[in-house]
């Protein structure tokens, strides 16, 4: 699909090759080189740098340490707890105590070998478990609650308790984290990032070279993926290569050779999650108590929102009239976790799955039963319709689409043939499951929900479209592309999407939290009406007509009582300008109506929620505990959809990637601290190999019109599906249930084959 | 199959700084002056601003670099072929033929692999597209499109489901595979050719001949064998020191010799995976069930059995079929041919009974009749991942269900790949029924004693060796 047919607008420089990344550009002459020197513990006392050896070898232009920081020897975004590089102490495995600049990267990474460094090896606290017993966190516990849960749950007619962890999960983007840096011919600073925040990265910049910000110019041109691990971790790397720009007065690149890529760069929190619930002989959930402990790693990072965006999905799609959820975020000597589409909200809801099963066998009810009756439902007295935090489920379509999904994808029939089968297989049994999906959009810090875009029109009638939104692979730019064009009424081909660069749109936030396209849509949307409503007067005095009758569609414009007799949007654009009329614009826009006591963990986060189901079935062998996904039917509700081509793509994306983290991708670390898993040889992402040849995705058909007031109805869709995939975790587990007669079935996450099989093995033995 | 190549006559292509070694690319000669050999294609694409070609791992893993070249198969026929250029040495690459996804629009005119990712909305953020692009290509000249067409690329965004779709609009379509080729100006690596050399890194040499490798071998005793560098790659694709001479032997027509007889087979060391998995299907096919597993496709067209036996990795998935089936390693060194029964084969980690001047001919494997045998792998994911515990059995009974024959055969689970030789002997003459499947299993869990790694922990693989076994049974024996 062209960008015209609705596809990616960078398809054809894709499959060309010709798309440009930021380590693809041309080279500039003197381009050099950065590589790191990484510390063999996870927790040391830097004792001496000798970089002797290393500057004595030909090529190599200098060894840059703590010491060369003119400005703050800090990138941390929410806590200034991130030394870009550590002067006195390391605080995880392979933290770079100095980056060695040389004229190419062979010689940057032999010279960084000769770099000597003395350190005195420290106790480490490697995992949450460490942390808990030390009692060691970034912040004091955050707190949410609704009601009075321990009450509540001493009067329910039934309790249980449990704990479940989550593993963590690497973005594994195939572009790893790069930077190029250049002086401009104004003496400004020229940054290129791979980053899902250039605004942020100007800034964080600027604070290292100790200038104003008004000297920095970030661009990114596109990602080769980011997934949330570009949203702040891209920051040290354009920091360190500005910062050669500085001291060398040379051009220089970073770009991390995989492993480092791996070792260095935070991932998805691992979750440990202590909960008691509280629940009545129907299934119906009275009361939650909850603990749940984040891995942040060494640095606090965006750690504090994506705990609490667990904490405010712990509910899921499911309404509990008390709650009491603590949260800690671990301070251990691990690579500071980040954020990763779903923040947070996948290992919150994650829990919400783990407990509606244990209370449905608990009980001997189906899963999909307890999950139905425990829905969000509007109209209700008393009202089961509001959240934890205290935010109404607006725009709560959840019951319908549900239905329509088992009813699509032939559930029950399916289940009943499962049932009957596995009855007579024994070491091959299969199972299915359906699961919701409910998730907030907006960003929980409520500064971020705003955007900026400038529109300028040429006088030849072609258009440059700038957006503080970055493109990583999600269609950011073709949705703008599709909204400017919709709002000019003119074809797409007449509009260049540029590079986004800080010197065009300043201010911006992350291009993260599934709002890239809400909020920098109305902000496009925004600043094309504000120049229609400047070309208005002068196509209705051109047209001899009332300004309220001119009409901008297919790059004409005309009278909508005399559709006929129209006008080129290139001559209208001339005689705009011939008028002495701006056709240039910025367009802003703010998210309304939000508001949040972090504090309290309450209010109105949210703008609206997302909602999708999936039906995954599987098979699992009971000799080894390998499973093979055979069906999945997805239904998701992406409102009235930007562009269904992007919009599709997102979702079977999200569901792989979600599958991968509950399944195969499995991060293990060392006795010391090291990361053992660094490559796509021992880390293994899904192939297409794991996607079931049966894939079945729809796009919800809703029966009453949007009640949110989002860009042209759509919704935000870059994180929900991701966690459709939890309907594989819950087939796996019934799959496991069959192979005996358990009142509980614990599956550790992500369910690998051995994990599979210890959980069968824990089911006969019941 | 089964035709022998012509002998080539020739010696080695002797790298020297005399002659100007040239490489063809995209249709353009091009020299490989003052270039370091051991240096991975995907290095000099970059350094010479081809940046289509992308680097997503440098391991081989991902697929993002993949690219297509020319191949002159054993029956004559020019072939693509889709291969990691991060594990293709330079040194390899004289007189070939190599095409990057920067050529294979026509006059503004997509290829067909491209125009059909761009229809099924195959690409996100583009960085993997250019592999997919070049795996698809080849998947469209050769006419084998299929999931396995891509199984070596990775993607992170689009969850596969786009890709799938292209794959199968191009397999539906006919294309004229006559248009989009691109005709090489000299006959692809028939041309005598030369070199590359930086003398500080030590040489590369392509000996035609399995005489000419054994007389390099004799000048340079620190030289080290190299055959689909698919293992050796991985290092070279690091900067790692390898050995600082390279003796190629992809162009050793005699190792390229693939023979099927009544009573056994012949698989030389040069033959690819992509070669054996197509044409043996049928003929093992307890070999045939190893291979999809094993790696992925652009791995497998560079990978070899003697590359796999040379390498001896406790975690060789082809290892333990070949101890399954009393496989007979045939190698030539200064005293002459010898044949190893691959029982004598593995003496330690990564050490074999071959002595330093020894190259593996090829293998002979036994077809003895009335064997029942299976191939079983577990890993963390089921496609191209390293063994947990790869486990092949072999068994014959007699009409008593009397066991006749017994092989257990192992990778994953000690230093080399290993057959359970106390289960073996306990199973010997028993008849097979409940109480000795049984045991077996028991025996089976007890007789090694592997490691738990990041892989998984040596508890679940011990019990893996037992319940292989029990699966096997009840596959394969009842």
């Amino acid at each position: 699909m062209s960008a015209r047919a609705g596809g990616h607008e960078s398809a054809f420089g894709h499959v060309t090759g010709t798309a440009i990344y930021t380590d693809e550009q041309t080279p500039p002459r003197d381009l050099l080189s950065l590589y790191p020197v990484t510390a063999p513990h996870a927790h040391a006392r830097i004792l001496g740098i000798d970089a002797t050896r290393a500057l004595a070898l030909p090529g190599v232009v200098r060894v840059l340490t703590a010491a060369d920081i003119p400005g703050q020897n800090n990138t941390g975004p929410i806590l200034p707890d991130e030394p870009l590089i550590p002067a006195e102490r390391v605080l995880y495995y392979g933290q770079a105590v100095a980056w060695v600049l040389a004229e190419d990267e062979a010689t940057a990474i032999t010279a960084a070998s000769l770099v000597a460094v003395r350190y005195q090896a420290l106790p480490a606290r490697l995992g949450i478990e460490a942390a808990i017993a030390d009692q060691a966190w970034h912040f004091p516990p955050a707190q949410v609650q609704r009601g009075d849960a321990t009450t509540a749950l001493a009067a329910a007619a039934f309790q249980l308790a449990g704990e479940v962890a989550s593993g963590g999960q690497d973005h594994f983007y195939l572009e790893t984290q790069t930077s190029w840096a250049s002086f401009d011919a104004a003496g400004n600073i020229l940054v290129t990032a791979s980053t899902q925040h250039p605004s942020e990265t100007q800034m964080m910049v600027a604070q290292v070279l100790g200038i104003a910000a008004h000297r920095v110019i970030c661009r990114c041109l596109r990602m080769g993926g980011g997934f949330g691990g570009k949203e702040t971790q891209a920051n040290p790397f354009a920091a360190l290569a500005a910062l050669s720009v500085q001291l060398s007065g040379r051009p220089t690149r970073i770009k991390l050779r995989r492993a480092l890529d791996m070792q260095l760069t935070g991932k998805r929190h691992p979750f440990l999650s202590r909960y008691q619930v509280g629940f009545d002989g129907d299934g119906r959930l009275l009361a939650l108590k909850a603990e749940l402990y984040a891995d942040g790693g060494w640095s606090a990072d965006l750690s504090p929102p994506v705990l609490m965006r667990a904490m405010v999905h712990i509910d899921n799609a499911y309404f509990i009239p008390h709650v009491a959820v603590t949260g800690y975020i671990a301070k251990t000597h691990l690579p500071s976790n980040t954020a990763f589409r779903g923040f947070g909200g996948p290992q919150g809801m994650l829990v919400a799955e783990e407990i509606i099963d244990r209370v449905a066998r608990f009980l001997g009810l189906p899963a999909d039963l307890v999950r139905e009756r425990n829905f969000y439902c509007a109209d209700q007295t008393p009202d089961r319709n509001t959240t934890h935090y205290g935010q109404p489920v607006v725009d709560n379509h959840l019951a319908d689409l549900w239905q329509q999904l088992k009813t699509s994808s032939d559930f029950e029939r399916r289940r009943a043939q499962i049932n009957a089968d596995n009855a007579s297989i024994s070491e091959r049994k299969r199972g299915i499951a359906i699961t919701p999906v409910k998730f907030g959009i907006s960003f929980n810090k409520t500064d971020y929900n705003q955007a900026g875009a400038l529109v300028l029109i040429y006088t030849d009638g072609s258009i440059q479209l700038n957006h503080g939104g970055t493109e990583m692979g999600q269609g950011l730019h073709s949705k703008m592309l599709a909204v400017a064009a919709r709002v000019l009424g003119v074809s797409v081909d007449r509009i260049r999407v540029m590079v986004t660069s800080t010197d065009k749109v300043p201010n911006t936030s992350a291009t993260a939290a599934s709002s890239g396209a809400d909020l920098n849509g109305q902000a496009v949307k925004a600043a094309c009406e504000i120049l229609l409503a400047r070309l208005r007067p002068i196509a209705a005095a051109a047209l001899h007509g009332a300004e309220s009758e001119v009409r901008f569609q297919h790059d004409q414009v005309f009278l909508a009582n005399a559709p006929a007799n129209t006008f080129g949007f290139g001559d209208l654009v001339r005689a705009a300008y011939s008028a002495r009329v701006s056709l240039a614009a910025t367009g802003y826009y703010r998210t309304p109506g939000l508001s949040w006591d972090a504090a309290r963990g309450y209010g109105h986060p949210f703008y609206y929620f997302a909602y999708g189901a999936a039906v995954s079935e599987v098979e699992v062998c009971g000799y080894t505990g390998r499973h093979r996904l055979r069906r999945v039917d997805l239904l998701h509700d992406v409102g009235e959809s930007l562009l269904e081509g992007i919009d599709r793509g997102q979702i079977e994306g999200g569901f792989v990637q979600g599958m991968g983290w509950l399944t195969c991708e499995e991060l293990r670390f060392g006795d010391n601290g090291r990361l053992l898993t660094d490559a796509p040889s021992t880390y293994k992402i899904p192939t297409l190999g794991e996607v079931p040849e049966d894939f079945r995705v729809n796009l919800y058909q809703r029966r009453s019109a949007v009640s949110t007031e989002v860009i042209f109805g759509s919704k935000g869709v870059g994180e929900p599906p991701l966690m459709l995939a939890l309907s594989v975790r819950e087939a796996i587990r019934e799959a496991v249930a069959a192979f005996g007669s358990s009142a509980q079935v614990a599956l550790a996450s992500p369910a690998t084959p051995e994990a599979i099989y210890r959980a069968i093995t824990a089911v006969r033995g019941h | 199959m089964g035709t022998l190549l012509r002998q080539q006559t020739v010696g080695a292509w002797r790298y020297s700084l005399a002659m100007t070694p040239t490489f063809e690319l995209n249709g353009r000669r091009m020299a490989l002056t003052a270039t370091d050999p051991k240096q991975s294609l995907l290095r000099w694409l970059q350094q010479h601003g081809l940046t289509g070609t992308k680097e997503g791992c440098a391991d081989g893993d991902c697929g993002a670099c993949t690219v297509a070249w020319q191949v002159s198969d054993q029956d004559g026929v020019t072939r693509y072929q889709a291969v990691n250029s991060c594990l293709l040495p330079v040194g390899a690459l004289p007189g070939r033929c190599v095409l990057t996804v920067e050529s294979l629009a026509r006059n503004g005119v997509l290829h067909p692999a491209q125009q059909a990712l761009i229809d099924a909305g195959g690409s996100q953020c583009g960085y993997c597209t250019p592999g997919f692009v070049m795996s698809l290509f080849v998947g469209c000249m050769n006419g084998e499109l299929g999931d396995a067409t891509t199984e070596g690329n990775l993607c992170r965004c689009t969850g596969y489901a786009p890709i799938r779709r292209a794959t199968q609009q191009l397999a539906a379509a006919t294309l004229d595979q006559s248009a989009w080729a691109i005709v090489p100006t000299a006959p692809v690596a028939a041309a005598p050719v030369a070199a590359v050399a930086t003398p500080a890194v030590g040489d590369f040499y392509s000996p035609l001949s399995v005489a000419a490798a054994l007389a390099l071998k004799a000048q340079h005793a620190d030289a080290a064998w190299i055959a689909g560098a698919t293992d050796v790659g991985v290092q070279l694709s690091h900067g790692q020191t390898t050995a600082p001479v390279l003796i190629a032997l992809d162009r050793i027509a005699e190792l390229q010799r693939l023979e099927v007889t009544a009573d056994s087979v012949w698989i030389g060391a040069g033959v690819s995976l992509s070669r054996i998995e197509k044409a043996l299907a049928d003929v093992v096919p307890t070999l045939a069930q190893m291979l999809p597993w094993f790696a992925a496709r652009q791995v497998k067209n560079r990978a070899t059995l003697g590359g796999n036996l040379g390498s001896a990795s406790p975690i060789g998935d082809l290892l333990p079929v070949l101890l399954a089936l009393d496989a007979e390693v045939h190698c030539r060194g200064q005293d002459g041919e010898r044949v190893i029964p691959i029982d004598g084969y593995f003496l330690d980690y990564r050490k074999t009974a071959l002595r330093a001047d020894e190259l593996i001919l090829g293998v002979r494997l036994p077809r003895p009749p009335g064997l029942r045998s299976a191939a079983y792998k577990v890993a963390k994911r089921p496609t191209d991942d390293i063994s947990i515990v790869a486990a092949v059995f072999a068994l014959r009974l007699d009409s008593q269900q009397t066991v006749q024959t017994v092989r257990l055969a192992y990778g994953g689970v000690a230093a080399t790949p290993s057959r359970a030789r106390i289960t073996e002997a306990y199973l010997l003459g028993k008849p097979l029924n409940a109480e000795t499947v049984l045991h077996a299993q028991e025996l089976l869990e007890g007789e090694f004693t592997p490691l738990g790694d990041h892989r998984a922990s040596a508890d679940y693989r011990r019990q893996l060796c037992g319940n292989l076994w029990r699966q096997f049974v009840a596959e394969q024996c009842s």
